[in-house]
């Protein structure tokens, strides 16, 4: 066997034993690795109140309320199956709006109303001008 | 290929090339930039705020290309010990360092206004931040050795082993929750941007592959150059004692 030979198996199985020794690590971690669980994963994971974490989906329609205070928030993450609600002091982000994705920071509470602390809008992957995204309302087929 | 790995035909190549890449760098640039922040319309949602895609997205690909050609130019280098292998992995280093950095400045600049939020621990932002650490220890570690060749080949080392983390980037937004958005462009059947907002996209990543391949070579001329004065310094000195 050519040197060439050898130092070209020596790399395939060195880069093999990398990449499952990596792939074995990521997926040990998978939930950890999760920036955020939707509605359906709170009750998967075992979350009870207390404890902190982020939930994320799409502000259902209908579901927004702003309180007479004037700094209160009130709306429903859903992901079509779950549904949680969620109280929030404070300002939201340009791009919150319903039927929108957003990821929510902070704990259920007694009630298993979701106190947030913090609120941030998830942009999807969708790009457009304005008059696009108008034809296609009209057309009867809006983007989410 | 070993047509190629010869320094001195590589030196000819590229000064003819060079000027050719640069030219059409510029160009593409002009064009691009005009078509990015006057010729295309806002977002519907984002508005004026979507320009920055147009630096961001070529900036992120030309990250991941970079180190890419890095790890395959140290296998070709482990491999076969072509002289032009490792010092292209050299060269491409700082450049793909700059395009990450580039990535995740505009990224963080793009996420205020549009998530509320400079920087997330999510899977997509870190694993790029990562990328900018493999680069940034590669070119640490290839220049704490006294002995340059060891040090290149300690760097090639680390770069294929980082490798590891390109796929976990491109597909960390599939496989995890993450506050990044998934792919538009290379979404499977149409891509998921206007034409009026991809077709800008498309001329500045030209720019920007033009710019990349430009730079490279010039880097890579000078690491060769640099590598033949060290040679000739050598006999000097040698020739001096002697």
């Amino acid at each position: 066997m050519r040197r060439k030979h050898r130092r070209m198996g020596l790399l395939v199985v060195a880069l093999t034993g990398v990449a499952s020794a990596a792939a074995l690590a990521l997926t040990a971690l998978e939930d950890n690795l999760l920036y955020f669980y939707g509605p359906s994963q709170v009750d998967e994971q075992g979350l009870s109140t207390g404890q902190r974490f982020r939930l994320g989906g799409l502000v259902a329609y209908d579901s927004v309320q702003r309180l007479d205070d004037g700094m209160t928030i009130t709306f429903t993450v859903t992901d079509m199956v779950e549904e949680v609600n969620v109280v929030y002091v404070g300002i939201v982000p340009d791009l919150f709006a319903e039927g929108q994705g957003v990821i929510a920071n902070g704990m259920l509470d007694r009630d298993g109303v979701f106190q947030a602390d913090e609120v941030l809008a998830k942009h999807d992957e969708n790009y457009m001008p304005p008059e696009v995204a108008e034809a296609l309302e009209q057309a009867g087929h809006p983007v989410q | 290929m070993h047509r190629f790995a010869n320094p001195n035909r590589f030196l000819r190549l590229s000064a003819a090339v060079l000027p050719w890449t640069a030219g059409l760098s510029a160009a593409l640039m002009v064009v691009g930039l005009y078509l990015a922040l006057v010729g295309s319309p806002p977002d519907f949602r984002q508005s004026e705020t979507v320009r920055i895609m147009y630096i961001h997205v070529p900036s992120a690909w030309l990250a991941m290309f970079g180190y890419a050609s890095m790890a395959v130019a140290s296998a070709v280098g482990f491999i076969w010990k072509h002289p032009l292998a490792d010092l292209t992995c050299k060269a491409i280093a700082p450049i793909g360092a700059a395009f990450t950095a580039l990535c995740l400045a505009t990224g963080s600049i793009w996420g205020e206004p549009t998530w509320g939020t400079w920087w997330v621990w999510d899977a997509r932002l870190t694993s790029v931040l990562i990328l900018l650490f493999l680069y940034i220890g590669y070119l640490a570690l290839v220049s704490a050795f006294d002995d340059p060749a060891r040090g290149l080949k300690a760097g090639a080392i680390l770069t294929m082993v980082g490798a590891v983390n390109l796929p976990v980037i491109k597909f960390s937004v599939d496989w995890w929750n993450t506050l990044h958005q998934p792919a538009s462009v290379s979404r499977i059947g149409v891509p998921a941007v206007d034409p009026s907002m991809l077709w800008p996209l498309l001329v500045m990543t030209g720019a920007f592959w033009a710019f990349f391949i430009a730079l490279v070579l010039l880097n890579t001329r000078a690491e060769i150059l640099e590598r033949k004065i060290q040679v000739l310094r050598a006999a000097q000195a040698y020739g001096a004692s002697a």
